[in-house]
């Protein structure tokens, strides 16, 4: 019953998402503000009736009703509560209702805030969003239904995949798919502007904080992901190039593209025309991320949901709302004249830089990516393109971009004199080189990618203090202007450092990570990076839902105990599927890492122990970077709903300048 | 589940890659064999090297590589030794010949290419003529007021 109430509200959403689609579009057009009305109220009760469609799939899972065939696939009865909820995104129909829910709710946050929009570009936005959903809606209607019932329901289900029975993973793709879907909301502002034939500062402020907050829900979810892979993987790995991880990368990249764009269209109203470009390009990202992950191209033998005509309807809608949107963008040129002045040396030049930087760098990451596809097309060679590929390709980017953010964001709008800003810097630098020289002298291998690593990381987050200190002025009482700086500025230090310190962690993690492998008795110890490690015991221990091989394992240093260490490995019987739980002694400057693996032959433990340092450093980085969106995000000047609540709305006129 | 697919691999197999038994005595040896099996790809895997694989066919190739290196072979000629057997297929890092160069001149002919086009449109910014700024309706002037005072 409840089931039927779902799938019924998913017909309805999917109905009136049509009908949001055509009603404000005809209205904006013809100016009839009662067909522009339409908008608000239908993405409201869209998101409602897509939420009751949502709540009835998590109920089915909730109350393990078999009857479903979702349910059945991935469930089962012994299945701890918070995996029975999660598990209802963790398959391909459930997370395509997560996304369109994620869809309708971004509709519906314009119609909730957004009352400082002209009329009729909100209903144009909404009008786009509603196209956005309704594709989508077909997509689940018609060819992934998660609502289809069981001709005859089994006594219980088959499980979830234990992989995705754990807390890191089960929240990685709501927030990938916020991040996704929230670029949607930037493409349909991109395209309701063409459409209304008017780009503004004012149109860089209000997509403004939807295009922050993707960004931030992206950096958390690959985060999470990674910190997930880091973790559970069973040998620390924590990015792999592989073509699904680098569907949300591309996306994330070209995000940090349009944000800093749209900067330059709302302070000094030019880069219009390559902002719109990058809006529409980044939610295409956000498709082919989905195309690549649904429709198995790249994958061929295992993917989430091996389907060509998945596939081809994916891709479909990728063309139609591309080729559409690229079409009004060529058509539309003329109204994106640049209107600022400004010198080469300019904070507008090095926004522009780094747009080139990070969008050369997606482009790398999408043609290592695609290049396996194309050459077998096209050159009949099949090849593989790996990490080695990318970690070569893609890491100098990266370093270029390192070493010019610290000078550029220090840059003036218009134009800049370089000498004050290398003066304050030059302190830092030197402070960098130190660094990095001194870890180029302890290190015993000869690669440079850790010195080099070291380097920026203190020149972007010396940086950004510099950066952040020089805002408070001269004189006396600079300290108490720095707490009384806006948001913005602080969320614009924290994400550069944030990103200074990932790239520590990355670096010093790739060049200096040692490993071991060995087989242990009961009573042994091994010796890595000055830790000691014994093995205690290995013992046998009954999980809810699986049975586990737990070894304890004391860490000391200096003869000195400073933890103990329980590495699982566990057997799910239901799916018959083994997985590693790595046990982690966490630290400020390393990461101590054992898993514990089979029983040898002529007795005890085959044990891989890790030294890991700076690893923390990685997620710590990440997380300071969302920190420093979701500062940036509150600042009071940037709020979704700040012009309506202050002085006048803009003058009729302004509002309605026909492209017609 | 991005991750999922890794994992196909791991079915019904030991959970360690390189297990114990495989290591070589001589670590400079050894240390030659890691370097090698991380830039293969294991084949029944996706997107992992045969170091990270736990398939059976992973270790048979790490096997090999080290069967190889104990008889005096060069890096070079243990990795021409895989790919003459298993094909270009298992390089995870592609080669610079042939079609291939395209791959690895993309990111530098576009960074070239994006420089350029920025170049000539900061030229053409830094020469415009100023009275652009003045040429704002009054209406649009009276907008920006009200955005920015904000």
């Amino acid at each position: 019953m409840v089931t039927e109430l779902g799938h019924f509200a998913l017909i309805l959403a999917f109905l009136t998402a049509i009908a949001q689609a055509v009603v404000p579009l005809v209205g904006a057009h013809k100016r009839w503000p009662g067909w522009m009305a339409v908008a608000e109220p239908a993405a409201t009760l869209q998101f409602v009736l897509t939420a009751v469609a949502f709540a009835a799939l998590t109920w089915a899972f909730v109350t393990s009703d078999f009857s479903l065939r979702l349910v059945t696939l991935n469930s089962h009865t012994d299945k701890p509560m918070l995996y029975k909820i999660t598990g209802v995104w963790g398959n391909h129909e459930g997370s395509m209702l997560l996304w369109v829910l994620i869809v309708t709710l971004f509709g519906g946050a314009v119609a909730w805030f957004g009352a400082n929009l002209p009329p009729s570009l909100r209903a144009r936005v909404l009008s786009v969003q509603a196209m956005i959903g309704a594709a989508f809606f077909a997509f689940i209607l018609f060819t992934s239904n998660p609502f289809l019932r069981m001709g005859s329901p089994p006594f219980n289900g088959q499980d979830l995949n234990p992989l995705l029975q754990d807390p890191g993973l089960a929240f990685h793709p709501p927030f990938l798919y916020l991040g996704y879907v929230g670029l949607s909301m930037t493409f349909s502002f991109a395209v309701a502007a063409l459409i209304e034939g008017r780009v503004d500062a004012a149109w860089g402020r209000w997509v403004r904080p939807y295009t922050l907050a993707s960004w931030i829900f992206l950096t958390i979810g690959i985060g999470l992901g990674s910190w997930w892979a880091y973790y559970e993987l069973g040998w620390g790995g924590f990015w792999f190039w592989d073509p699904v991880e680098n569907a949300s990368f591309m996306p994330w990249l070209i995000a940090a593209a349009l944000l800093h764009s749209a900067i330059v269209v709302e302070k000094r109203e030019s880069l219009k025309s390559w902002t719109i470009l990058l809006a529409i390009i980044a939610f295409g990202f956000s498709m082919v991320g989905a195309f690549i992950t649904r429709s198995g191209v790249l994958t061929s033998v295992h993917a989430f949901a091996t389907d060509p005509e998945r596939g081809v309807f994916l891709l479909a809608i990728l063309a139609v709302f591309m080729i559409g949107a690229l079409t009004l963008f060529a058509a539309r040129a003329n109204i994106m004249q640049a209107r600022g002045v400004f010198g080469m040396a300019s904070r507008e030049s090095a926004l522009v830089l780094n747009n080139i930087l990070l969008a050369v760098s997606c482009f790398v990451v999408f043609v290592g990516t695609m290049w396996p596809l194309l050459a077998e097309m096209v050159f009949d060679r099949k090849l593989t393109v790996g990490a080695p590929f990318f970690n070569a390709a893609f890491t100098p980017f990266m370093v270029l971009l390192g070493l010019v953010l610290p000078i550029g964001s220090m840059m003036a709008w218009k134009r800049a004199k370089f000498a004050p800003i290398l003066r304050k810097l030059t302190p830092v630098f030197v402070l960098a080189v130190a660094i990095g020289a001194l870890a180029w002298a302890m290190q015993t291998g000869r690669s440079a990618l850790g010195p080099v690593g070291l380097f920026l990381a203190a020149w972007l987050i010396g940086g950004a203090a510099v950066d952040i200190w020089s805002r408070t002025g001269r004189g006396s009482g600079r300290l108490s202007r720095l707490t009384r700086l806006p948001g913005a500025d602080w969320g614009k230090a924290l994400a550069h450092g944030g990103l200074g310190i990932t790239m520590a962690g990355i670096a010093a993690m790739m060049a200096w990570e040692l490993e071991d492998i060995r087989v242990m008795q009961t009573g042994d110890s091994l010796e890595i990076a000055g830790h000691s490690l014994r093995l205690d015991d290995v013992r046998r221990e009954e999980g809810p839902n699986y049975t586990s091989t737990v070894a304890d394992f004391t860490l000391s240093k200096n003869g000195r105990e400073i933890g103990t260490m329980q590495p699982e490995k566990r057997n799910y019987p239901v799916a018959q599927m083994p997985t590693t739980e790595a046990a982690l002694n966490n630290g400020f400057l390393r990461d101590i890492y054992v898993v514990i693996g089979d029983p040898q032959d002529n007795g005890g433990w085959a044990v891989r122990t890790y030294y890991k340092p700076l690893a923390n450093w990685i997620w710590g980085g990440t997380i300071i970077m969302a920190l420093g969106g979701a500062l940036s995000l509150s600042d009071r000047r940037y709020r979704v709903a700040a012009g309506a609540r202050k002085g006048p709305q803009p003058t009729q006129s302004a509002q309605e300048v026909p492209a017609e | 589940m991005k991750h999922l697919v890794l994992f196909l691999c791991l079915l019904a197999t030991p959970v360690l890659a390189v297990q114990p038994d495989e290591v070589l005595d001589d670590p400079a040896l050894e240390a030659r064999a890691r370097d090698i099996s991380e830039g293969l790809r294991c084949l029944v895997c996706r997107n992992e090297s045969i170091d990270e694989s736990n398939a059976d066919l992973a270790r048979d190739m790490r096997l090999l590589v080290r069967e190889r290196l104990q008889e005096g072979d060069s890096d070079a000629e243990v990795v021409a030794f895989i790919t003459d057997r298993y094909g270009e297929y298992v390089l995870l890092n592609p080669t610079t010949g042939g079609s291939n160069l395209l791959l690895w001149l993309a990111g530098p002919a576009m960074l070239g290419a994006g420089l350029l086009v920025a170049g000539l449109y900061l030229r053409g910014r830094a020469n415009a003529p100023e009275e652009d700024v003045t040429r704002l309706s009054e209406a649009e002037e009276h907008r920006l007021r009200d955005i920015l005072k904000d």
